[in-house]
């Protein structure tokens, strides 16, 4: 069989918790999921983790190991040392409900705050025609599997809890870009994104597209084009002409 | 019983995959108040892991392509044992459930004339499935989690709470169906995150709860597919069809161990991946069945033209239905002619440029690289069969979903019938669109045809529900949950599954038998909040009334059938095509016991049955079962008359209600 691994698993609930030491057996080829599951099914049967596909498609899993925000069922083992200790904790920037599980609420009440798709309703059925270059861009935003990493390790919210409130995070500052970009989106966002949603709070270090399982570039193809789009209506002296000028009825 | 929280709603929904979040959005948009019942977070649900695409008669890419030859495909890969009018309404409904998904904002890869896309896939005569690279599912799921946002955008507006009429209640599993009388009164479960007990009272559920994979060792599907919704109904008095007919998909990594099992799509074979033993040989040529012989290649050089040119050349072997596929790779393997780790080669990298693969596969590309340092666009891959998806289910309805219990729905994989012994790969995502919303719309009109006559959970049921939850907290002693649940998958995977036989099915029943006994004093350890041992500890009732459906009915069915091979009785009968076996509970001095009977299938409507050629049905029917052979006279003994002149049809787009 495999040789064992030294582990420090973050234990505890919303009030106090405490890393614990365990040694967990590995096998060749493993990820850190298969060794927490190992430890439940053998040392800890009530460890909460959360985990659905464990195939990289579902973004449930993930937590913090060794402090960079990762999914478990994709990280290998093989890429520790035989040696070292890997130390799992859950994402920082939100809630703990229990040991690795933590209350993402957040995001799904951003996602709720997006205006939804707004085709134009006089489009039939089966009637949609775009091309295949005009979908890709959104496209490769729609890649995204709500793993919440991007979310865990922006800044802008990790270390300032205050700014919640009034920022969307990378995910759904992308999701904001996804529906502009969309060819059949009849909606104009930009305005928004900056002023209901804090896109302005960004500055771009890309922390965002690093973490992110998908290999989505977040920063460049999503938030920045963004930003050029606010600030192209922000400050374009046509555009601020044109809409100082009313229009006749 | 004051901790207990109580929450009435019109229809409940359990399950937040493809059919379930139809279901609701349906239920919903006919003014229902809906719960959506989740087992993992919003979004995540297994639906998520579908690849290829969702298989829809729309023509893009091949204009020959109808609902009639849909239908057909449909029949033959579950080997006519389907419930037809499911697939009637399937392949009709099919194209209309895409292109709602297109409205709400879904963005499939395209034509070059800017219409939605269409790939190959196996068994489908066209290319038929509406896809985005390989991960359609996760393009569906999102999709339908926009929606439901969507309406609760408009809800909020107009009430003031954008849960008003529409809630999903995100990591909550229902252990119980509470009825009153013989109609469904409730649901009763707990929230995971606090372990805090909630009784939905509501007159009508949609069983939604997807398949059974944790019965088995090697599976592609995720911790929630422990047959919850197939217990739920047993358990409530309905009926399940079919059981054993469980499909192995053919494609899945074999390594490295970790993740056996994980789903290699059949798109690879789709667009020119092809099957290679040991010593290099193509060998799908030397598995075509006599059923099939007629519509596939016999030599590399036509299955390699047929890519190019479907119209002048008939189909590579490796696109057959599943089921033969899987045979046929573990066939190889068992002759030694398998790869290093058990399994049998999978070659794109020799057969599209890198760049093409990379486009086509992103996911694919993605997994072999990150997860076993395998490069698809140098080398072959090593694949093998898994367990993947389960025909059987919950007997409903086929028009409005409901079972035999009233006020209980289902949909999707939970359902039986629609795919008959065998489902074709792309059926499931369409499946769960078109019947989602059926159910939804039956489980609506059920609650208006009720009035005000709303039956009630009775104190006693739902009392007897939460001691039975509590249960494993109250041994002091008592065995691991993980334990007895990793025997189980095990027994299966060895006694009843791709393969099977008579003595090794009675060998598992009595191994299931002591599992059953060891299930009810699992013991969990620690509290009620977010507890993965209790939860396991609760699946297990369902995992083992579900495994001992498959085992009984595998022992009954003595003919091998799509997803049943018996090495036993290896030929498909005609008298067992009119049969379905039907799995119930009854009660005795014992306890309870599953029941297998057996049920007529109902006659083929004419019409449709038209659209085979009387050669073809010979293969499947029975003499007494065949139109007379006057009404076939003159057609060509392999053409298919019927299906080429509805192809100069338009679409049939039958309004249905």
């Amino acid at each position: 069989m495999g040789t064992k691994v030294k582990l420090k698993v973050w234990r505890g609930d919303g009030g106090a918790g405490d890393l614990v030491d365990y040694e967990v057996e590995a096998n060749e080829g493993e990820v850190v999921l298969d060794v927490l599951h190992r430890l439940q099914a053998t040392q800890a049967g009530d460890l909460a983790v959360r985990w659905n596909c464990k195939a990289g498609k579902c973004g449930s899993c993930s937590v913090e190991i060794n402090g960079m925000p990762r999914l478990a069922c994709m990280t290998r083992m093989s890429l520790f040392e035989p040696e070292e200790t890997i130390t799992v904790t859950p994402m920082r920037a939100f809630p703990v409900i229990r040991d690795l599980v933590t209350d993402v609420t957040f995001n799904y009440e951003k996602a709720r705050q997006v205006p939804s798709f707004t085709p134009d309703p006089a489009i039939g059925l089966g009637e949609f025609r775009m091309q295949q270059v005009d979908v890709e861009r959104s496209q490769e935003f729609r890649k995204c599997i709500e793993c919440f990493l991007c979310q865990n390790v922006c800044h802008v919210i990790r270390d300032h809890e205050e700014n919640m409130p009034a920022y969307a995070g990378p995910r759904f500052l992308m999701r904001i870009a996804e529906l502009e970009m969309h060819p059949a989106d009849t909606a104009d966002r930009a305005k928004a994104a900056q002023d209901e949603f804090g896109l302005g709070l960004c500055n771009i270090t890309k922390c965002c597209t690093e973490v992110c399982p998908e290999n989505i570039h977040i920063t460049d193809n999503a938030l920045i084009p963004l930003k050029e789009r606010v600030v192209s209506r922000k400050y374009d002296p046509l555009v601020w002409l044109g809409s100082k000028i009313p229009r006749r009825r | 019983m004051a901790d207990i929280e109580r929450l009435p709603y019109d229809v409940v929904v359990i399950g937040a995959g493809g059919s379930g979040l139809r279901a609701a959005i349906e239920a919903r948009l006919a003014g229902k108040r809906t719960a959506v019942i989740s087992k993992s977070l919003f979004g995540k649900a297994h639906t998520v892991m579908a690849e290829g695409g969702c298989a829809a008669a729309m023509g893009n890419v091949n204009p020959n392509d109808n609902w009639m030859v849909h239908f057909r495909d449909t029949m033959r890969g579950g080997k006519f044992l389907n419930t037809w009018r499911m697939a009637e309404l399937h392949a009709k409904e099919a194209p209309d459930r895409v292109w709602e998904l297109e409205a709400w904002g879904a963005l499939f890869d395209r034509t070059k004339d800017g219409k939605i896309s269409q790939r190959n896939f196996g068994g489908h005569e066209y290319p038929r499935l509406a896809h985005v690279g390989d991960r359609t599912g996760l393009e569906m799921i999102r999709t339908l989690q926009q929606k439901v946002v969507a309406l609760q955008q408009e809800d909020g507006r107009e009430y003031g709470d954008p849960e008003a009429m529409i809630k999903v209640f995100a990591e909550t599993t229902i252990t119980r169906l509470i009825k009153d009388g013989d109609a469904i009164a409730g649901a009763f479960g707990y929230i995971r995150e606090s372990g805090q007990f909630v009784l939905f009272e509501a007159p009508a559920v949609v069983l939604a709860t997807g398949g059974i994979g944790k019965t088995f060792k090697v599976t592609s599907n995720s911790w929630e597919y422990t047959g919850d919704g197939h217990a739920l109904a047993l358990l409530a008095g309905a009926k399940l069809m079919n059981m054993e007919f469980v499909q192995f998909h053919p494609t899945h990594m074999v390594w490295p161990l970790s993740v056996r099992g994980l789903l290699v799509t059949e798109s690879v074979r789709g667009d020119g991946g092809v099957l290679r033993n040991s010593e290099g040989k193509r060998f799908m040529f030397g598995y075509v069945p006599d059923v099939f012989r007629a519509q596939y290649a016999e030599t590399e050089e036509e299955a390699d033209r047929w890519y190019s040119d479907p119209d002048h050349n008939r189909r590579p072997p490796e696109l057959l239905p599943r089921d033969e596929v899987a045979r046929a790779n573990n066939a190889e393997v068992k002759a030694g002619r398998g790869s290093p780790h058990g399994g049998v080669f999978l070659d794109i990298a020799s057969r599209l440029p890198a760049d093409e693969i990379l486009r086509r596969l992103p996911s694919m590309y993605h997994q072999f690289k990150e997860l076993a340092d395998v490069d698809i666009t140098k080398e072959p891959m090593e694949v093998g069969p898994a367990q993947h998806y389960v025909m059987g289910g919950v007997e409903v309805d086929p028009d409005s979903g409901e079972s035999c219990v009233p006020g209980l729905f289902a949909a999707g994989e939970v359902s039986g019938g629609m795919h008959g012994s065998n489902r074709l790969g792309g059926n499931s995502l369409s499946d769960l669109l078109v019947f989602g919303r059926r159910a939804g719309m039956g489980a609506a009109e059920y609650v208006d045809a009720l009035g005000d006559k709303r039956p009630v959970a009775g104190d006693g049921d739902v009392a007897a529900a939460q001691a039975e939850a509590l249960a494993p907290f109250e041994r002091a002693v008592g065995e691991n949950p993980y334990t007895v649940h990793s025997e189980l998958q095990q027994t299966m995977s060895d006694l009843v599954g791709i393969i099977r036989k008579e003595a090794e099915i009675k060998t598992a029943l009595s191994e299931l038998e002591k599992l059953r006994e060891r299930t009810v004093v699992v013991r969990a350890e620690g509290g009620p909040a977010y507890n993965p041992g209790w939860h396991l500890a609760l699946d297990l009732r369902n995992i083992v009334l579900i495994a001992e459906c498959v085992a009984r009915a595998a022992l009954e069915r003595q003919e091998s059938r799509g997803g049943h091979t018996r090495d036993d009785y290896p030929a498909m009968s005609p008298e067992w095509r009119k049969v379905n076996l039907m799995c119930s509970l009854a009660s005795d001095e014992n306890g309870q016991r599953i029941v297998v009977s057996k049920q007529p299938m109902l006659p083929m409507r004419e019409d449709l049955l038209e659209l085979f050629d009387r050669g073809e049905l010979k293969k499947y029917l029975t003499e007494e079962e065949l139109p007379p052979e006057a009404a076939a006279a003159g057609l060509p003994a392999t053409g298919q008359p019927a299906a080429q002149a509805a192809a100069q049809q338009p679409p049939a787009r039958e309004e249905t209600h």
